[in-house]
């Protein structure tokens, strides 16, 4: 009994156990050397992620609050992976800060969360998940505690998120009202497409729509990944948002699936202003954080357009994306984390002529942006078709064409940064960067992802086999 | 006495979470935008006790739920807060149109 408890908790205990770990080194250690101490909590992230990798069975707990299957074993295995890759890209930024241990418990305590959200049965559960990681992550983002923009990202980060969180409570609140249940499984089956339910339905889809940053709920989002450090950059623009899109896949696939037709056309209309504002507002940007944050945003369109899919295909399709996803993004920014953390320089004009002096970070970097873009060779294509491919199973092929023709507009500032990498030139070229072992062990894992996810076939039909659909 | 009907108690929930609303829009200062939040959290602590008690008592998912969004308004306060006195320390003023390094 108690064993099976601890067995399909293992994950969520793995990392509680590390924060307290951390927790008791704080406390007692008087002093420590903060490289060996990065190397520490690199090697406990690592041991988290073998651990949580076998496979076990599926499981209900706490009279269906709390469940688990191979699916969201593998998801939250990703999610730990992404975890390390920051972590290990954070080396160069965090050696010269003083507070490691307490960055690294406000992440795992994120991290946590988005487990707990990602396994919950019931609106409580999910709730509970999503503020446990929404608020670490507000303090995160104003890490540099110094430096005006990161105040002022989390200072719009901690108010758009209480807002949004607000707005999906009272959605919550008045489906409970509608329904009389809070339970995924019970909630299917009472919802009848009644207009109050729909009105419930929408505060509800507001709240996740801020989340994952789909336009007219974005505003925050370019801001915000601008002024945080852009390792928690990073993390959000990756592990929050693959989160959330886990649970919203499941919301809409299961507890929402009665009313499909009526959210058809919500997530259809926001996918394609989330793709064509995303992509516009990308043209125009010299600073490549904001770049990547508006390029992230047209990224979610695309994800929003496999989710119209309904269909098996189109839960793989986007779990499948969100590995590459992982990946392409991750490297772009390492490149921009280590450069920013050892010269400050973060426009794309800075990186002229970076290929002449780094010319590893800027294969690194031509690889993950030909990722984000979609060219054949590399995992982005194949992630971005069965996205298409599922979202073209409705028949709605105008919707298709437009996503299509978004991804031709996406290679212009995609390439404006390869070109300005390797055909510019400029007089003062960003020297010659030491890369340490942990940073060039992360870029690694990024340009192996992004060659091997598109090239093995096997890993897209084990997320097939594993999803379940419409 | 004839107990107060459930419509009314949804009517004031309602003002409540638009008077939120309102006052995050309208308002430039940020403790006072915070407690606009606070109202809209309260306006939902209504709508579940409301629901519970009146169409669902058998069971008290909605009082638990009250209990815990309580929690961690709480617990949003006081990170939210001490983010605001970190960005006062780095703006000297409080106010939303000051902080306004990054546009467009």
């Amino acid at each position: 009994m108690w064993v099976d408890i601890i067995l399909s908790l293992r994950q969520e205990l793995i990392v509680a156990v590390i924060i307290f770990l951390l927790l008791f080194i704080k406390i007692g250690a008087a002093a420590y050397r903060t490289e060996a101490m990065l190397h520490f909590i690199n090697l406990l992230l690592l041991a988290n992620l073998l651990l949580g990798f076998f496979q076990g069975g599926d499981a209900t707990l706490f009279s269906g609050m709390f469940h688990t299957n191979r699916l969201i074993v593998l998801e939250k295995s990703m999610l730990n992976l992404a975890t390390l890759i920051v972590s290990l890209q954070a080396y160069s930024w965090l050696k010269g800060h003083r507070q490691v241990l307490e960055f690294y418990m406000l992440l795992l305590s994120t991290l946590l969360g988005f487990f707990f959200m990602i396994s919950s049965g019931n609106l409580l559960i999910f709730y509970l998940g999503l503020e446990l990681s929404t608020i670490p992550l507000a303090a995160l983002s104003s890490f540099d505690l110094e430096k005006r923009r990161s105040s002022e990202a989390a200072m719009k980060f901690i108010l758009s998120s209480a807002f949004s969180s607000a707005l999906l409570l009272f959605g919550i609140s008045l489906l409970y009202g509608a329904t009389g249940t809070l339970g995924f499984d019970t909630l299917a089956g009472r919802l009848d497409g009644s207009a109050f339910q729909l009105f419930a339905f929408i505060f509800i889809l507001s709240g996740f729509a801020f989340k994952i940053s789909a336009v007219p709920f974005h505003l925050w989002t370019a801001d915000v990944y601008e002024g945080s450090p852009v390792t928690v950059t990073a993390y959000l623009s990756v592990v929050s948002k693959g989160a959330v899109f886990f649970i919203f896949i499941l919301a809409l696939y299961t507890v929402f699936k009665p009313l499909a037709g009526n959210w058809y056309k919500i997530v259809v209309l926001l996918s394609v202003l989330t793709m064509v504002t995303g992509n516009l507002f990308a043209l125009r940007q010299d600073g490549l954080k904001r770049l990547l944050a508006f390029s992230s945003i047209a990224q979610s369109g695309f994800i929003l357009a496999g989710i119209t899919g309904s269909s098996r295909g189109g839960e793989a399709s986007v779990i499948y994306f969100i590995l590459v996803y992982i990946f392409s993004n991750l490297g772009a920014f390492g490149v921009v984390s280590f450069i920013s953390a050892q010269t400050g320089r973060e426009s794309v004009n800075d990186y002229r002529g970076l290929y002449a002096t780094n010319p590893l970070l800027s294969w690194v970097m031509a690889i993950s942006l030909f990722s984000l873009a979609g060219i054949p060779p590399t995992a982005g294509f194949f992630g971005k078709f069965f996205l298409l491919m599922a979202g073209a199973g409705k028949g709605n092929f105008v919707f298709i064409g437009i996503a299509a023709l978004n991804m031709v507009i996406s290679l212009y500032y995609y390439l404006r940064v390869i070109k300005a990498i390797f055909m510019d030139s400029q007089p003062e070229p960003i020297g010659k960067l030491k890369i340490p072992l942990l940073p060039k062990i992360a870029f690694l894992v990024c340009v192996a992802g992004i060659v091997m996810t598109g090239l093995v076939g096997g890993i897209y039909d084990y997320i097939y086999s594993l999803s379940k659909g419409f | 006495m004839s107990p107060i009907p459930l419509s009314h108690i949804l009517v004031v929930s309602a003002a409540l979470f638009f008077i939120g609303m309102y006052g995050l829009l309208t308002r430039r200062n940020m403790i006072t935008m915070l407690m606009a939040v606070e109202l809209i959290l309260n306006s939902v602590n209504i709508n579940f006790v409301a629901f519970n008690k009146y169409l669902y008592p058998d069971k008290l998912e909605g009082v638990f739920f009250t209990l815990f969004i309580i929690a961690i308004a709480a617990a949003e306060a006081a990170v939210a807060i001490a983010i605001i006195i970190n960005l006062y320390r780095n703006f000297h003023s409080i106010d939303v149109e000051d902080a306004d390094e990054m546009k467009f």
